[in-house]
């Protein structure tokens, strides 16, 4: 225990290889994770603020962020970004781009950049991202931002994640009609239109206001090339952050996160037993997927009762 | 479908002032293609750059492509900075325009491989495995 105790004390002393680190051994499911995981400092994580931005690939998240991290400096603040990009359901591996729009944060201490891949996990966002915000926090990092694309319905796992969520739209993907859509767009709680500076910002702007007005969702237009509308977002993200914890809002948000971890941590578990368990006798499944599927859950839960008594 | 196992993470990048990545990228795809999670930096990074950027990510391995020429000024001030920053076990796998009498000395700064034009991809691919690999068994926690 002696090497968590190492890089425990480097993350409060903001060594960037402990902090790294640390989240590399979360990340792949190393039997210390726990060791780790429990000894971070409560307090730290409670008053950091989770930002998650999200969005379809090429809207603009990353040059955001970027110009986030840069208005967050400016007033002394440490940041931390996990980038999540997806992984190939074939190959495993992923490019992960996204620090090449923030490389001028890079020599700076104060901001601390992980990138990170789906790996293959089905919503999964939570678990690894969970966990590598709370480490960032631990090393003092406030805001947090979670920057991931927005595919299918894992772009609803950073709405669980993240205290405040900001769904970034851009002219001329077609977006309106996505933004109608069920789906994240009801859990933001701030839309912003980038790329305003071009073509059909204002009519996208015009058709999002009319999916958020029923709710208090304001839609921001900015040019985040430009740092244009930055100021306005970011003291917006303020205001959401502490009206939220205020009316307890925050905290409420921060217990459903958990529990949406606890289950993210338990699939990830329970899927591997599975997959071993289907494998071995993938000659003999035969018939209906579902009644096959109910059978196997009951024979391990069957088996699990059977070892505690 | 099901991700295979994580082999690794490995940063690639460019080095100094030169712009042409289409060789980096073409090993950036390979990689990613391998089942590697690749982090791309970009073109015309420092030295100091490319080592917090790899500490930060906690990579298994550092890939440079470099056709400028200056690999004798920037490679020994990379190796230099890693081992700074506690990084000096990472192996480094460079690529591009290396004059064979310069390779020696690369070597002795702790340059894990070197490769010239014309090398086949799945040789480059196999230098990351073993790097890799081997790195992944001795990594260690920060002391």
């Amino acid at each position: 225990m002696n090497e968590i105790d190492d890089i425990l004390q480097g993350i409060r002393h903001k060594d960037p290889r402990a902090i790294g680190r640390a989240i590399s051994i979360v990340e792949e499911g190393d039997q210390r994770t726990e060791a780790l995981l429990q000894m971070l400092d409560e307090e730290k994580i409670q008053t950091s603020t989770i930002i998650g931005i999200a969005g379809s690939p090429g809207v603009g998240k990353s040059t955001l962020t970027d110009q986030l991290v840069s208005y967050y400096r400016r007033q002394g603040a440490r940041v931390g970004i996990i980038a999540i990009d997806p992984s190939s359901p074939i190959s495993g591996g992923a490019l992960l781009g996204d620090r090449i729009r923030m490389m001028r944060h890079t020599m700076d201490n104060d901001v601390v950049i992980r990138s990170m891949s789906a790996r293959g996990r089905l919503g999964g966002l939570c678990a690894a991202a969970g966990a590598a915000t709370r480490i960032m926090a631990c090393s003092g990092c406030s805001p947090v931002i979670v920057e991931t694309v927005g595919i299918g319905q894992a772009e609803s796992d950073v709405a669980n994640l993240a205290d405040i969520t900001v769904l970034v739209f851009a002219p001329g993907l077609g977006d309106d009609i996505q933004a109608m859509k069920a789906g994240l767009i009801e859990m933001a709680d701030i839309v912003v239109v980038n790329k305003a500076d071009c073509v059909g910002a204002d009519a996208l702007a015009m058709e999002l206001e009319s999916v958020t007005h029923e709710r208090t969702c304001p839609v921001y237009l900015t040019v985040a090339t430009d740092a244009a509308g930055i100021e306005k977002l970011a003291s917006t993200i303020r205001d959401i952050e502490q009206e939220k914890r205020h009316n307890g809002q925050f905290a409420e948000k921060r217990r459903k996160a958990r529990e949406a971890e606890v289950l993210d941590w338990a699939i990830e578990m329970v899927r591997l037993k599975l997959k071993n368990r289907i494998e071995s006798c993938s000659k003999q499944i035969t018939g209906d997927p579902r009644t096959i599927a109910r059978k196997l859950i009951e024979e391990i839960c069957d088996s699990q009762a059977g070892q505690q008594e | 479908m099901e991700a295979r196992q994580q082999r690794g993470r490995i940063l690639i990048g460019k080095l100094g002032l030169d712009g042409h990545d289409r060789g980096a990228k073409i090993i950036v795809r390979s990689l990613c293609n391998d089942g590697f999670e690749v982090i791309y930096t970009g073109i015309r990074r420092t030295p100091e750059e490319i080592a917090s950027a790899a500490i930060q990510e906690d990579v298994d391995a550092i890939g440079l492509s470099l056709l400028s020429g200056a690999h004798n000024e920037l490679i020994p001030v990379l190796m230099n900075t890693l081992r700074q920053a506690k990084g000096g076990d990472i192996p480094v796998i460079i690529g591009g325009i290396i004059p064979q009498e310069d390779i020696p000395h690369l070597k002795d700064e702790g340059v894990y491989g070197v490769f010239t034009p014309g090398t086949p991809v799945q040789i480059v691919l196999d230098a990351f495995r073993k790097a890799v690999g081997e790195y992944r068994l001795t990594k260690h926690t920060p002391s």
